[in-house]
């Protein structure tokens, strides 16, 4: 392997540094007591304090919370009978018919999504709020977690479902026993994708959203609007410890996994 | 072959989304954009969309989509190339992804601050001579903002095709005596174009449909078709026309997924974490 020359490695630095450094700068500021994010003067945990003070603020991450993790639940649930689905159509072309309604909703906009589930929303007669949020999220999760599923199912050798059934086992035991274990690190991956999507999400989020529920990426948005508040930094840098910490987490849990699967095959 | 006989009953549900979410929400879309604001039938909502005002918002919203990809491509293209030649690159491809999964309002209402009148920006160009200058609310602040927020979804596609490049190729070329630069451009970019295409992919159609980079950093001067959008649906509730632009800009979807199409069918090609 050829070494990284200079000129490269000072791109990628300034690459990297330019990544993280408004990230950073949100943090840094966050521990200012003047107020703004252009002079510190001096350090304080008051903004800190008043995100856990502002019970507002509390109940709209609880609200962000809640919504991403019923969210990813149900569409992991969804998505993951969908793809063992899709796996066993034997006709062709109905299967790439149905992959290709799948990716739609991957590759469409965030606005048409925010736009048209609006309309069916106000059509069915569901009221916007927790509910239509929820069912939204759920619905643009389900086709990412089929997507990362859906590579673990093909990689899977056919052979050791004839094996469990020629065995006698039965069709649930084939699905709970051969392909949910075989298949687990793609449908952890699709859940934490699922759970980072809800979290992320703001346009789909705006658009459905009633006057009286609100999730943070909305909260944020009002805020900004309005102007700097070191609130926000305080709340940008605890939403960064949390990421970064569940980054990690999944980090190690999927090497661990990988190597599993490595040296012992699936798993009991 | 016993375990696919007979209905599969767990794709219901799955085909229940398809059915409610995938195919209802669109035809919605063009259902409604054939009625006007005070429910009667009409085409005046496509008659309007092809005056100068919508044609002229449909071309900037392409031109700033494009030269978003554009500075893009460019940026990503060599941290994706020599990012393969690192050593531990999984580890700094995971450190390039990580601030993708930071929530997206956060990273804007940094630039707010960063590109303020006395924000860093400021302070820098004020120490190298230049003076203050209004950066927040032009259309450089809002193509760096949005560059630097689709930066990631552009490296990875870039990344996963230069990594599944095969290096004796590369090899090969040089044996053959070809040039470093000869090399990239006959070889290796020629091959890594598929990862290119999904990064346009992943980069032209949210670029286009952008509305709250617009407001925040652009200050409602850049107006994109998403930005269109939201106003006709949020703001002035003409749900009419709102509808009609979506229409566009899912028949532009279209257009742009069938020129970036690949050959191979490659799943997670648009997957965020492979």
């Amino acid at each position: 392997m050829e070494k990284l020359g200079k000129p490269a490695k000072v791109y990628l630095a300034l690459v990297f540094i330019i990544l993280y450094a408004p990230i950073f700068y949100l943090i840094f500021y966050s521990f200012n007591s003047g107020g703004t994010m252009s002079s510190f003067e001096g350090f304080t945990l008051e903004h800190y304090a008043a995100v856990f003070a502002d019970t507002r603020l509390i109940i709209i991450l609880m609200n962000t919370l809640i919504v991403a993790l019923l969210s990813a639940l149900v569409s992991t649930a969804i998505g993951v009978l969908g793809a063992i689905g899709i796996v066993f159509l034997r006709n062709n072309k109905m299967r790439n018919a149905v992959l290709s309604l799948n990716n739609i909703l991957i590759v469409s906009p965030d606005v048409i999504i925010g736009a048209s589930f609006l309309i069916l929303f106000t059509m069915v007669g569901i009221k916007l709020g927790f509910a239509s949020v929820l069912i939204s999220h759920i619905a643009f999760s389900i086709p990412i977690v089929v997507i990362m599923v859906l590579p673990k199912l093909l990689d899977m050798n056919h052979s050791l479902i004839d094996a469990a059934s020629d065995l006698g086992a039965s069709k649930r035991d084939i699905l709970t026993r051969v392909i949910l274990p075989y298949i687990k690190p793609g449908i952890f991956a699709g859940f934490f994708l699922a759970l980072t999507y809800s979290l992320d999400d703001f346009a789909v989020t705006f658009f459905v959203t009633g006057n009286g529920f609100s999730t943070l990426s909305v909260e944020i948005y009002s805020m900004a609007r309005a102007g700097i508040t070191l609130t926000i930094n305080a709340l940008s840098a605890l939403i960064f410890v949390v990421t970064m910490g569940l980054v990690v987490g999944y980090y190690f849990f999927n090497n661990r996994a990988r190597q599993s699967m490595g040296t012992g095959g699936p798993r009991p | 072959m016993k375990a696919t006989q007979g209905r599969p009953f767990y794709l219901i549900p799955y085909y229940l989304w398809i059915a409610l979410f995938v195919i209802a929400p669109i035809a919605l879309i063009a259902y409604f954009s054939f009625f006007d604001l005070s429910g009667n039938f009409t085409l005046d909502n496509y008659k309007n969309f092809f005056t100068s005002v919508y044609l002229q918002m449909t071309l900037s919203s392409f031109w700033y989509a494009f030269l978003i990809t554009l500075f893009s491509i460019l940026i990503a293209y060599p941290t994706a190339y020599w990012l393969t030649k690192t050593k531990h690159k999984q580890l700094w491809l995971l450190l390039i992804i990580i601030p993708s999964w930071i929530n997206l309002l956060l990273k804007t209402y940094a630039f707010i601050g960063i590109f303020g009148l006395y924000g860093p920006a400021n302070n820098f160009l004020e120490t190298i001579g230049i003076g203050r200058l209004q950066i927040l609310f032009t259309d450089f602040s809002f193509i760096f903002v949005a560059v630097y927020i689709f930066i990631p979804f552009m490296i990875l596609p870039i990344f996963n095709s230069l990594d599944k490049l095969n290096p004796a190729l590369v090899d090969a070329s040089r044996d053959l005596g070809a040039s470093p630069w000869t090399t990239f451009r006959r070889v290796i970019f020629p091959l890594t174009t598929g990862g290119v295409k999904s990064g346009i992919q992943a980069v032209f159609i949210p670029a286009l449909s952008l509305f709250m980079i617009t407001r925040l950093i652009a200050g409602n001067k850049v107006i994109t078709l998403g930005t269109a959008i939201e106003q006709q649906f949020l703001v002035t509730q003409n749900w009419g026309m709102g509808s009609t632009i979506a229409v566009f800009l899912i028949l532009f979807m279209f257009i742009i997924m069938i020129l970036t199409g690949q050959k191979e069918k490659g799943g997670s090609a648009n997957g965020k974490t492979r």
